[in-house]
């Protein structure tokens, strides 16, 4: 909340601060400076699956397969891979790429990694996720790779663009290691050189790297989490690049002469879920009259239709948003594989919403509470106070309860909520992701539902789902799973609200190709020609 | 003596019993740390494996008993998020805090005595006006706001001072301190300013009221009809008077000024321990925030400690084997 406030009052004292801001840094020096918006847990590739941890850690190490902004998948230390039948597949590894200790990259390196990643001790979030469908993994030669799977497993190679290679050497190193710099050794772009816990991460130019060297000979990360100061280190020049912006300074950034912005639609939804799982009292629905309603109107697809229709969301991006979002019709925006192109955003028609409720049974509606994070996404608090209130207009008479997120998320795992909103990253890049952990029906053997806090079911969506997943064939599985997309959209599994926009503000002079999976990269910042 | 701080050795044991009572079931009501560490993508198999790996698949009592049981050997458990000794991630930051509230406290000091001498010995000059006036704007402007416009000011607009973050440090008896650079003395002295400014309202209000009460009473009078010199009676026989409830005060401050610089903090980038204990309640870092509490507990007390033996040191009559605490 004092971030929140703060940033408020950022932009009154900044008011008499616009006029003539002087420049201290010079972009022509080889130090970048960048400051984060959130702390980092370790340094350690392997230790806690963390979107902070992993893109530090993609400046020092590397993966098989590398994303390109659009999180596309392009050659990283592997040259090529290939599926030989449907549970084997082959990996080429790159020659001639060395190891910051001057030592050559062999397939060797890469069993060390398989083998470390998933057994990194106290892990609170470990990867082992990407490497545990692997069954069995040799290396013919020193630059092959055989990776076999139990089964069809056509996500491996984007399992592979999250699971950082390090050196063979490491393979029994600890966290502590990795903190101290003594198990820093990468094939990226960057060498390790300092990592103060909650201050900042140095590192330098790896001059022998493979690819295309860096502009920039060393490079600082500042970890500064609140957002007025980060916008306040980077007019006073302290720092030549923020990740983050907070969408209240947006306009003023945007404005100043001295700075540039770059933004870029991200992977993640805002979402609405309703409890369909629940045949009757559920827990926050009540009749108009305030009673407690033994049936639940949120099962009813026409309800949850009506919900849709009732949002205006262009006014949500552009007045809570600042204009930093998307209005989502899907999972993913449509630049991401495995979307379909024919779902445009819900059209406000509360019109059309009130006519479904009546057409449902429930002509004048009924009360219901929403439930929110208020520390978790950007504005989540303002977004949903907007949703109610346009809820509340078609008759659907809605509170609303926000709480930290720690509070949240406990109390939406364990089914306290009947109606919610949240968000949802699709780090993998395709809309595998949350069509399995938002839509698919609840079921833990299968990995099906891990966030469906809804508890929506449709098995005609699951067979879709499981089908998509065992297509090896990339054309045909986009259009997969772009189906199951349309089938979730059509039965309303959730309520999509808006894609968020995540924005980097740069002194003038630097270039930076903004990301889908918000990391901030040194490596592609570049003085502007 | 050795009784009073054995009595007081036996409270400190009951004390920390009882915080580290009350941070176990906090933290377990507000909610499952497996929820906010664990990475979303992850599915039912990796939530329970991260459940056992921090040991969170106990019953509560049995994880409470454990943590009594390795905290008399001096391990407070390993931090969730840090995965390091939860004692060590904070004493790694301690030397930040320390610094930056040791300054802000002499900023204060230095400043706030001497101009509370002044507002007390000449109440109704202009100057002592303004100080008033200046003294209650300096407690009642809140903390961020007033970080954020100096950054403005002394940053983004003049650019004489760093915004934020922590300068380079300089070893000294085993600690990194920045305060002892230049450059790191730069950077500490805009979040000690901020921290400062409340602290030296404060002492400004108090030793003017101490001023007016004092100047009153017979010893002053008494001194001055001695014919001592208008500093002697200053300097010695009121300073010392006045000092007993500063003392005090002072104490107390600069336990709270360590233990809850957060807003400073995390305005000014701050690496230091609150930054890391507010961050740690958000994760339910539960390790982390239960030895932070036992470290402020354990400082308030010294603290107190240190300050009750001064009262004895300035003023004989105060004998500490009577002292009811």
């Amino acid at each position: 909340m004092i971030r929140r406030l703060a940033a408020r009052l950022f932009v009154a004292a900044s008011a008499f601060a616009a006029a003539g801001v002087p420049l201290h840094a010079s972009a022509q020096s080889t130090e970048l400076v960048i400051a984060l918006s959130a702390p980092l847990s370790s340094m350690d590739p392997h230790f806690h699956n963390l979107t902070p941890n992993n893109g530090l850690s993609k400046h020092v190490f590397e993966n098989l397969i590398q994303t390109d902004e659009f999180q596309n998948l392009r050659p990283g230390l592997a040259e090529s891979w290939k599926a030989v039948n449907d549970t084997t597949w082959e990996f080429k590894l790159r020659r001639g790429v060395k190891w910051h200790d001057g030592s050559e990259f062999t397939a060797e390196d890469v069993l060390a990694t398989f083998k470390r990643a998933p057994e990194v001790p106290n892990s609170p979030a470990s990867f082992a996720l990407f490497v545990k469908p692997i069954i069995d993994v040799k290396a013919p030669d020193p630059h092959t790779l055989v990776m076999k799977t139990a089964a069809a497993h056509p996500l491996l190679p984007r399992d592979m663009t999250s699971v950082q290679i390090i050196h063979r050497s490491m393979v029994a190193a600890k966290t502590e290691d990795f903190n101290s710099g003594k198990a820093m050794i990468g094939t990226g772009p960057f060498r390790f050189v300092e990592y103060k816990p909650g201050d900042r991460v140095v590192l330098a130019r790896n001059d022998t790297y493979w690819g295309p060297k860096p502009a920039w000979s060393r490079v600082q990360f500042r970890m500064i989490t609140n957002s007025a100061a980060r916008v306040a280190a980077l007019l006073s020049g302290d720092v030549q690049m923020i990740e983050n912006v907070p969408t209240a300074d947006m306009e003023k950034i945007a404005r100043d002469p001295n700075l540039t912005v770059k933004s870029a639609v991200s992977n993640r939804i805002i979402y609405l879920h309703m409890d369909s799982g629940r045949e009757k009292n559920s827990p926050f629905v009540r009749t108009k009259d305030g009673k407690p309603m033994e049936a639940n109107p949120l099962r009813d697809v026409r309800v949850r239709r009506a919900i849709s229709k009732s949002i205006n969301r262009d006014a949500i991006v552009e007045r809570v948003m600042e204009k930093q979002a998307v209005p989502a019709g899907q999972f993913l925006a449509e630049t991401f594989f495995g979307t379909s192109k024919k779902l445009p955003p819900e059209k406000f028609d509360p019109e059309g919403a009130k006519k479904l409720l009546a057409d449902a049974g429930y002509p004048n509606g009924f009360q219901l509470t929403l439930h929110a994070p208020n520390n978790r996404y950007v504005n989540d608090e303002k977004i949903a106070q907007a949703v109610a209130q346009f809820l509340t207009r078609v008759g659907i008479d809605t509170k609303l309860e926000t709480m930290p997120s720690n509070i949240f998320f406990s109390r939406g795992s364990k089914l306290e909520f009947s109606f919610l909103l949240a968000g949802w990253g699709s780090e993998s890049g395709d809309t595998s992701s949350p069509l399995r952990a938002l839509v698919g029906t609840f079921d833990t053997a299968q990995g099906l539902g891990s966030a469906n806090r809804g508890r929506f079911s449709s098995a005609g969506l699951d067979a879709m789902i499981t089908t998509a997943m065992t297509q090896l064939d990339d054309t045909k599985r986009g259009m997969l799973l772009a189906a199951a997309s349309e089938k979730a959209m059509a039965e309303q599994g959730i309520v999509p609200l808006h894609y968020e926009v995540s924005a980097w503000a740069a002194r003038k002079g630097l270039a930076y190709q903004a990301r889908a999976d918000q990391y901030t990269f040194a490596f592609d910042v570049r003085p502007a020609k | 003596m050795l009784v009073y701080i054995l009595r007081r050795l036996a409270q400190t044991v009951l004390v920390l019993i009882v915080t580290s009572v009350l941070v176990f079931v906090g933290i377990f009501l507000v909610g499952d740390p497996v929820e906010m560490l664990v990475n979303p993508q992850a599915d039912q198999i990796e939530k329970d494996r991260a459940r056992a790996a921090l040991g969170l698949d106990k019953p509560m009592w049995a994880q409470y008993g454990l943590f009594l049981k390795n905290a008399l050997s001096g391990d407070l458990g390993n931090s969730f998020v840090y995965g390091e000794p939860a004692l060590r991630v904070i004493l790694d930051r301690m030397p930040a805090t320390l610094e930056l509230a040791v300054l802000a406290m002499v900023i204060a000091i230095v400043i706030g005595i001497p101009l509370g001498l002044y507002a007390g010995l000449k109440p109704e000059s202009r100057m002592a006006k303004a100080i008033m006036a200046g003294s209650i704007v300096g407690f009642s402007l809140p903390t961020f706001w007033v970080g954020l416009l100096l950054i403005m000011l002394f940053a983004v607009q003049l650019g004489w001072l760093p915004s934020t973050g922590r300068g380079p440090t300089v070893e000294f008896l085993g600690a990194k301190l920045s305060i002892l650079h230049w450059d790191g003395l730069k950077h500490a002295l805009l979040p000690a300013i901020n921290l400062a400014l409340f602290k030296l309202s404060l002492i400004i209000r108090l030793t003017r009221a101490q001023v007016r009460e004092n100047v009153l009473l017979d010893y002053i009078k008494f001194a001055r009809a001695k014919g001592l010199t208008r500093n002697r009676v200053l300097g010695v026989h009121l300073l010392k008077n006045i000092m007993i409830p500063l003392v005090t005060v002072i104490g107390l401050e600069l336990g709270s000024v360590i233990a809850f610089a957060i807003v400073t903090e995390s305005i000014f980038a701050w690496p230091g321990m609150g930054k890391l204990v507010i961050d740690s309640i958000f994760q339910l870092d539960r390790p982390v925030v239960v030895a932070y509490l036992m470290i402020t507990v354990l400082m308030f007390i010294g603290i107190n400690l240190v300050v009750d033996i001064l009262y004895s040191v300035l003023d004989p009559r105060v004998r500490l084997e009577s002292a009811q605490v």
